[in-house]
Order: structure tokens, then sequence, then C-alpha cells
């Protein structure tokens, strides 16, 4: 398992090879359904800071609190698919450079990738235990939205395995499988 | 000191707690039959990656995903109507206990109850039986399977072929959406909505138990052998398990009918069931009573 560091640089990105695993140290920030809408709704400038050219986790956590004190107890990635009428215009308005998340994603999304530099990662859906022990939560945004739909930023540690589903060039794992497929 | 009886609810909490944390034998021994046949190197690593999540959460005592789904309940023998209350406590506590994560929101404004109770939830099947037990069945759904749930009317003259190829259909297209490797619960026959339930019930019943009925075992394993010859894999990223399960369940239906539902259940397809008695303690199990 290759190592890599956020925030990533385009350099970074395009260097990663389809189906290569690799895990990441470093912030990443959660986002679903909910907060990809208020965050194109309004706009880079004023949405939280940290969404802007981050790694971004599809991901609704379950996180404990006490006195302040956040910890994360379950954080698996969630179906990406959902966000696929949402995240090309993220990739070009906020400069995502990473996806995390399960499933894969349209051809759309991936066509933002190849001319932004951004990768897709696939990580291993339900693997929620495993995930969460190398995340921690340094602050919260838009909370309002509910725990799962929250922005978590968060400190990754060798937070993997991920696996490069859709490379900067836009060549997609989950197109190949699908095209070889026996029904 | 004398010890206090737990109560329904105090059990419900803890079935909610067994189910969520401990993956049900039968399918740990599925993931390790898999992991020893699957020669493609990063379908090999998906499985590790979940078998080894499935040790930390039983190990840890945290629900194995995130996603703790929205719980259905299967309420059978002998009861009253203060289960459901009972059910419902047991729910909320068992959000703040576990934790689990508050799913539940109003379907049209999407504002979260907090609880995983509310507008109807939790959900509740009644079957009074004469047992002199109370049963109490959970089957906690993520909606990442739960969202790939397919029903068709059929024609009889589609047969056999027709349920295989709706079958099929519905788990190739949902690709990795569902988390596989999953366990594909499908409904056969009954009314439209009988239908789906059956799909859904059809989850509760362990990957070891061989129906008797050879009509049902022959669909379950030819449908098992297709989707594991179809190259779709864990998480859709290629690879020989696409499904470690087929689970059929059949009702009967309108002669002029033919509903087949299909219900996906993903690698964490959490189950649990508990009988409670009046003069002894309950007893639980993630498999069958014997
Ligand atoms: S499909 Fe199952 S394993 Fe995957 S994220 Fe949803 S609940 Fe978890």
């Amino acid at each position: 398992m290759r190592m890599i560091h956020a925030p990533l640089s385009e350099e970074d990105v395009r260097s990663l090879r389809l189906g290569e695993v690799v895990g990441i140290s470093g912030p990443i920030v959660t986002a679903r359904d909910e907060a990809h809408m208020r965050a194109l709704e309004k706009g880079p400038e004023n949405s939280p800071g940290c969404l802007r050219g981050c790694v971004l986790f599809h991901c609704g956590p379950i996180v404990s609190e006490s006195d302040g004190v956040y910890s994360v107890v379950a954080a698996g990635p969630t179906t990406s698919a959902r966000m696929d009428k949402l995240e090309a215009e993220m990739i070009r308005r906020f400069g995502i450079r990473a996806v995390i998340g399960k499933g894969g994603m349209s051809s759309e999304v991936a066509d933002a990738m190849r001319e932004c530099g951004c990768v897709y990662l696939a990580a291993v859906g339900g693997a929620a235990v495993t995930y969460a022990e190398s995340l921690t939560v340094t602050d919260v945004e838009w909370k309002d939205l509910g725990m799962a739909e929250a922005v978590w930023e968060m400190d990754a540690s060798s937070f993997g395995p991920l696996v490069v589903a859709i490379d900067a060039d836009g060549d997609s794992l989950y197109e190949s499988v699908r095209k070889r497929i026996r029904r | 000191m004398i010890q206090l009886p737990e109560t329904t609810e105090d059990i419900v909490v803890r079935l909610l707690r067994l189910a969520n944390t401990k993956l049900p034998e039968d399918i740990g021994w599925a993931l390790e039959a898999a992991a020893g046949w699957e020669t493609d190197s990063i379908a090999y690593s998906q499985l590790g990656a979940i078998m080894d999540n499935a040790k930390k959460a039983e190990f840890l005592g945290r629900p194995m995903c995130q996603d703790t789904g929205i719980p259905v309940f299967y309420v059978s023998g002998r009861f009253d109507s203060s289960v459901r209350g009972d059910i419902e406590r047991a729910v909320r506590r068992a959000t703040a206990e576990i934790p689990l994560r508050p799913n539940l929101v109003d379907p049209l404004t999407r504002e979260n109850t907090g609880d995983n109770t509310g507008l109807g939830a939790p959900f509740i099947h009644y079957r009074p039986t004469d047992d002199d037990f109370l049963q109490i069945d959970v089957l906690p759904k993520g909606a990442g399977s739960e969202n790939m749930t397919r029903l068709a009317m059929l024609n009889p003259a589609d047969g056999i072929e027709g349920i295989q190829r709706f079958v099929a259909d519905a788990v190739l297209d949902a690709g990795g959406r569902p988390c596989p490797p999953t366990v594909v619960g499908v409904g056969i026959g009954g009314t439209s909505d009988r239908c789906v339930e059956l799909a859904k019930e059809a989850l509760l019943r362990p990957l070891d138990d061989r129906s008797r009925d050879k009509s049902i075992r022959d669909l379950e394993e030819g449908l098992f052998v297709k989707l594991n010859g179809s190259g779709l894999g864990p998480m859709g990223l290629g690879g020989s398990t696409t499904v470690l399960g087929v689970r059929v369940k059949k009702e009967g239906c309108h002669t002029a009918s033919l509903p087949v539902a299909v219900n996906i259940g993903c690698w964490a397809t959490r189950r649990a069931s508990v009988r409670i008695y009046r003069d002894r303690p309950p007893e639980f199990t993630q498999g069958v009573f014997r």
C-alpha cells in the first residue's frame, strides 16, 4: 500500500495509476448529498474553506461526542452514484483533488476528473471500523444537516486501503469490469 | 441483592447491539470460503478488509458499518400491544447507547427525527402464533443495498427463465453500489406488496439453511453459480465473488400473475433473533433456533 499525503497537488494525483492500492494521511473532508447541494448553492466563497482543493470523502459517519470532544465510531464510504449529478460541478468549482467513495461514478464525473486533475479512490464499503480507527475529527461545519450529512473535517493517518478506481485520465475500473460482465 | 429480570425493552437493545456488532457466522464462513477461491488480487484485498473489519467490530463492540440502516422487526409468538412501545423505546436507547446513526427523516422535508423513531417507525410486522414465547427478529438494512430493491409483475409465461433473468439483471445493474459480495433475497409469488415483503424475509434465512423444496434449491444454486461467474466481484471492482448466497422465499399467487421481487443484502447482512419466555432467560441466535 503506497502512502500519499494530503493536501494533494495536481502532479500527485496524475501520478496515481489505475488499480493501484494506496493509503492517505492528512486532512480529508466528508460530504454527502445535502452538503453537495448546499455547497453548490452557496459557492466556494460562502462554503467552508476546507472544501477547496480537498480530498472529499463520501461518508456519513457515526461520531460520538462527549464534553465537546468528538470521536469517530464508524466511517465507511457511502454510495457515490447518488452524487453523480453534482460531483462534476464540485470538482470544477472547488478544485477537488480526490473523491473517496464506493461503487464508482458516472462518465460525466470521470470527464471532469480528467479535465481538472482529480481521482476516484474506492474504499471498501462497510469497512467502517477499520477506517474510523485512522480518523480524528478536527472540526465540523454545517452540523445542522445532521450527523450523516454534516461536513466533518478529519485528520487521516494511513487511511486505507483505497483502490485508484478512476484515474486522472478519466479511465475507470468499473467501466472495464462492466464491459466484461457476463450476463 | 435481588436481580430484576431484564425487560423486553432491555432485551431488544441487546438484540440490536448483537445484530449491529456481530456478523452472523454463516456469512463469515461464506466470506472465508470466497477468499479461498478468489484469484483476483484487488478482489482478494477487498474480502480481506471486510473480514478484518468484521472482527474488529465484534471485538470493540462497534457497529460493523456506519450505515446502521432502518431496522425492520418481525414479532411472532405470543404478545400484546405493549410490544410496540417496548421496541420503540429500545430503538431510541440503542441509537444513543450503541450508538446507531440516526437515519430516519421525513421523506419530503428531509428533516431527521434524531432517534430513528417517529413518522411510523420502527416498522414492525406482527405474526401471532400459539407458541409459549415471544420471538423478535431484527434486520437492520442500510440504504446502499435497500435502494437496489426491484419488483416485477412478470407474465406466468416468462417462467423460471424470466425469474432468473430479472434477478440477475437486478444484481448486475446494481454493480458495486450495494457493497458486494451480497446476499440476494428473492421473493416469488404473493401479491405485489407481499412479494416485496417475501424478498426481505428471505434474507432472514441463514446461508447454510438448505431448502427442502427442490425447485427453490435449484433456483438458488443456479443463480449463485451464474452471478459468481459474471465477473462483477467484490465492490464491483472485478473478481469471482459477486454473491455470498441467494435466498428464495415463495408463496402462492394469482393464476394470471408471476410477481418477483429482489431485495439485496450487502456483505454486512445483519440479523439477530431472540425468544423471550415467561419463566426462563431469553435465547438469542443469529441462525435458526434449535
Ligand atoms: S451497503 Fe451495507 S455494507 Fe455497504 S455501506 Fe450500506 S450498510 Fe454498509
